[in-house]
């Protein structure tokens, strides 16, 4: 099957119900989407995020949170990039949700008040990543060594590790 | 993780109280799980699992390898279902790929995921009542894992660890004669569930210990990120193999089973039931088989047959291509989710148009069920912990990673 390339144009996405339900209510706050191999994502403002997955869950029934993780893209900024992944049970559909985040002010607000499952997962990614979710219940680290130094999953870590 | 810090991180809240560690060494918490208890009399009235002791960094290993060296490290994450993994991880860089899987390659997939699904329910049932204290059906759930595993052996040369699946395709075209061995194995299969079903689903003491034990409700399961029969035992009805079928699942007849009650009792009868509907995936691939090759027609992704490799001067340059440099993935992202035994396990890679991945995220189910476990715990007694480990069937090498 040849690759189809990427659908990044705001314009041509409107009709996607998720992407307009966000833009009606702040539309400078969805800094980019893309449509590519048949998956949805949606790059979110910081400040906007924890509005967003509100509306997500309640409006539009993602009220289920597969997944969050993040991507390092060291050395270019902004360096982070936090990665939900959505899935509507009723409509049968996924979305991927991002938020960018510069590598001197890693923190964004925690989304365990809107999925509780987001717990462990944000905590793996403080862990690993050492990014900080404000107003989470409990973010210590999950997998490493309390007394770790570093974040192993950063490119700029080692993969062997330090010696 | 912290095994390495002398203070515990749980103080008890009242005088009466007191905490207790269960795990990691414990043989009822099925691996390396650490247990923070905190227990009134046998009540328990706070829990916390504490992880990581089986933390391996295989999401950091996998970015220092090309995209084909990956596959033997997802064997290593959730050990019962090594095929499941595989799947997941070529699944999504197929799809990064836009790679077409010739249909015969696709069906043996499926055929070999239903007998990873079968295997890992039988450890799970056999260490789930021996928790339990039903010694003996340990022993007859092994025999028939023996089968599966000579089955796998079979395919790939190795019991556990089998690596089978290719990104295009299988590793080898399937040996003769694999087919009447799992067409004499799946025949025989339900029979001896109903041996398994004899000995616990009316009996009356594995009744009483799991029946009301470790409930959970439907809200509560889907809130916290349970997916797989911990959710579908308390009346989601959500399974990925239906509801967004991958690898040809679409062509399957098969029943979800569903229970209403949460309870241990209910999330056993889902397994056993999962069971029978698995083999009964394993019968209908084995009828309808395809013709054809195995390996997708990408010459600069697929290894070469070996025969070609030697007599053709193209086979053999791609083969020295892709040992010494493996392939370039043109850039992007994809989340794929796959539905192991455990649940919904998920796998994110990205690419940035090298011939190593950027990330690779592994969604393990374990890792999400088990934020479930405290709330079907707390408030009930310390012998029940034990039932409700086993009922959501965790696999520390898919929680840690």
């Amino acid at each position: 099957m040849p690759l189809e390339p990427a659908v990044t144009d705001l314009e041509q996405l409107k009709t996607h119900p998720a992407l307009a339900r966000l833009m009606e209510r702040d539309a400078a706050a969805v800094e980019g989407a893309k449509f590519d191999r048949d998956e949805m994502t949606m790059v979110i403002a910081r400040v906007f995020l924890r509005e967003a997955c509100s509306l997500l869950k309640l409006d539009l029934g993602f009220t289920f949170l597969a997944d969050l993780t993040a991507v390092d893209w060291y050395p270019s900024e902004p360096r982070f990039e936090v990665v939900y992944h959505l899935l509507s049970m009723q409509h049968k559909e996924r979305l991927r949700l991002k938020v960018k985040l510069a590598g001197d002010d890693a923190q964004v607000e925690s989304v365990t008040g809107v999925w509780p499952a987001a717990n462990f997962f944000e905590r793996e990614v403080y862990d690993l990543f050492g990014i900080r979710f404000t107003g989470h219940p409990n973010l210590r680290r999950i997998m490493m060594p309390e007394d770790w130094e570093g974040h192993p999953l950063r490119k700029d870590y080692p993969v062997e590790g330090y010696r | 993780m912290a095994h390495m810090t002398t203070t515990v991180p749980l103080e008890p809240a009242e005088d009466r109280t007191m905490i207790i560690n269960m795990g990691p060494q414990h043989p009822s918490t099925h691996g390396v799980l650490r247990l923070l208890l905190e227990i009134d009399g046998e009540t328990v009235v706070r829990m916390m699992p504490d992880i990581g002791y089986l933390h391996t960094g295989i999401e950091k290993t996998c970015e220092a390898k090309f995209y084909q060296q990956v596959v033997v490290l997802t064997d290593r994450i959730d050990y019962l279902c090594p095929l499941t993994n595989n799947l997941a991880y070529c699944l999504a860089v197929e799809k990064l790929l836009r790679l077409e899987i010739p249909p015969k390659a696709q069906w043996i997939r499926v055929l070999l995921n239903e007998l990873s699904r079968i295997n890992s329910h039988l450890v799970w049932l056999g260490t789930h009542a021996l928790d339990i204290g039903a010694m003996s059906v340990f022993l007859y759930c092994f025999r028939e894992r023996e089968d599966v595993l000579r089955i796998f052996e079979m395919v790939s040369g190795q019991r556990m660890m089998t690596s089978y699946f290719r990104i295009g395709g299988l590793a080898l075209e399937p040996p003769l004669g694999l087919f009447e061995r799992v067409k004499k194995f799946a025949d025989r299969f339900p029979e001896k569930v109903d041996e398994y079903e004899d000995l616990l689903t009316q009996n009356p003491i594995w009744v009483e210990r799991t029946r009301g034990v470790g409930r959970i409700s439907g809200e509560d399961a889907v809130a916290l990120g349970a997916s797989g029969p911990t959710l579908r035992g308390s009346g989601v009805d959500w399974d990925i193999r239906r509801d967004q079928p991958y690898s040809g699942y679409e062509n399957f007849k098969f029943k979800v089973p569903v229970g209403k009650d949460g309870d241990v009792y209910t999330r056993y009868l889902l397994r056993v039931q999962e069971l029978r509907e698995s083999n009964g995936i394993v019968q209908q691939a084995l009828a309808g088989m395809p013709e054809g090759r195995v390996k997708a027609d990408a010459p600069k992704i697929v290894l070469p047959d070996r025969e070609k490799m030697k007599t053709e001067m193209e086979s053999l340059i791609y083969h020295f291509k892709i040992v010494t440099e493996g392939f370039a993935v043109p850039p992007g992202e994809v989340y794929m989710p796959t539905e192991s035994p455990r649940g919904e396990m998920g796998y994110y890679v990205v690419s940035d148009g090298t011939a190593k991945p950027y990330r690779v995220h592994m969604r393990g189910p374990s890792f999400a069920n088990l934020q479930v476990l405290p709330k079907m715990c707390e408030g009930r007694l310390l012998a029940d912990v034990v039932a409700a480990i086993g009922s959501i069937d965790i696999i520390l090498g898919d929680v840690d990673r």
